[in-house]
């Protein structure tokens, strides 16, 4: 454990923060609102500035929070109802972290740990990007994800502490940044028959579990069905050569 | 005065509790396969899950912004989302593609 922190600590200044921060900043932008909005909306729904922060720090879920506070707000207050659907929303955690594992491992427990506490669909979409560019990195991962997490942590309580007197932030409109950082990491994936038909089984069930199931199932749904289809399409075209 | 205490202890043991849930699920895999690692089978799949991932994430942005399908040049995440796609192809470059759509969902709906 203090050997695996040590090395931790000293591979720290390898990170490569220009690089870290070149392709964290422009998603900054999409995650302050949600972050301002999760303060605001955590002090309407009863919570306390520190409390509301505390959660932001310790659960780093954007969608849970939203949902828990949601639940809170409409007078659910009970433990294991709001719990259990916050491990249902997060379970698409699992996905991701399945689809990295095989870096992970080569990983020393603590930065193991390290990185998956800070693991969101936004880290993750920027590591699966800077793998398909220039390799896996475990300090890149390590340093996007505790940037944005900062970021994550530092909003929500600036909106819980000025909740008075700032309007609504998603109205800005601010949060279409995040879908337009995912389209330009997405595009320079669809380079060959089988990923576009990856894509288009996946956005057809993303819309039809959207219209269909509560919470973030679509996720699940569609990335569970379109990664099959994507290994079976690979497993029939080997068979057929 | 008790009450509101009793409060506290509630809302924090929520907060504890959706932090232990969501380090599981985040940790979950690597737990799973640290014996074994991954299978071969599950590698080829798992290969796809990020193409399917981001367009999970970015299809029902754009087509159903406000909670319901809407396949129309009323729906400013369309079209924006849409030249940004365009953008994206061309240049690459998340700046650029983040003002240009946003500049063009701002001008649609004004």
């Amino acid at each position: 454990m203090d050997k695996n922190t040590s090395y931790t600590l000293r591979n720290w200044n390898t990170v490569i923060w220009k690089e870290v921060l070149k392709d964290c900043l422009p998603i900054t932008a999409g995650i302050i609102p949600f972050g301002l909005t999760c303060g605001i909306m955590g002090r309407t729904a009863g919570f306390s500035a520190f409390q509301i922060t505390f959660m932001s720090i310790i659960v780093f879920a954007g969608a849970a929070q939203f949902m828990a506070i949601a639940m809170m707000n409409s007078g659910i207050t009970n433990w294991g109802v709001i719990v259990f659907t916050t491990f249902l929303i997060n379970l698409r955690h699992l996905l991701m972290g399945a689809s990295l594992s095989s870096y992970l491992f080569k990983q020393p427990r603590t930065l193991q740990y390290l990185l998956a506490f800070s693991m969101t669909d936004e880290s993750y979409a920027l590591t699966i990007n800077r793998i398909e560019k220039k390799g896996y990195d475990a300090y890149y991962q390590l340093g996007a994800s505790y940037f944005l997490y900062i970021i994550w942590a530092f909003s929500t309580f600036l909106g819980a502490v000025l909740y008075h007197s700032i309007p609504n932030p998603l109205e800005w409109g601010l949060d279409f940044v995040i879908p337009l950082t995912f389209l330009v990491l997405l595009i320079p994936r669809l380079i060959n028959r089988t990923a576009l038909f990856v894509a288009l089984v996946s956005a057809l069930t993303a819309v039809l579990g959207a219209l269909h199931l509560p919470g973030k199932w679509y996720i699940i749904l569609a990335a569970v069905t379109a990664s099959i289809v994507g290994g079976l399409i690979e497993r029939g075209r080997r068979n057929e050569f | 005065m008790k009450g509101e205490e009793e409060m506290n202890f509630k809302l924090i043991s929520i907060i504890i509790g959706m932090a232990l849930v969501t380090f599981i699920t985040r940790i979950g895999s690597q737990v799973i396969f640290t014996s074994t690692g991954i299978p071969a089978w599950l590698e080829k799949w798992l290969k796809h899950v990020p193409t399917a991932f981001l367009t999970a994430l970015i299809t029902p942005a754009i087509l159903l912004p406000k909670g319901y399908l809407d396949i129309s040049f009323n729906n400013s995440y369309l079209l924006a989302g849409i030249i940004a796609a365009f953008i994206a192809y061309k240049t690459k470059n998340v700046l650029t593609t983040i003002i240009i759509g946003m500049a063009v969902m701002i001008y649609v709906n004004n």
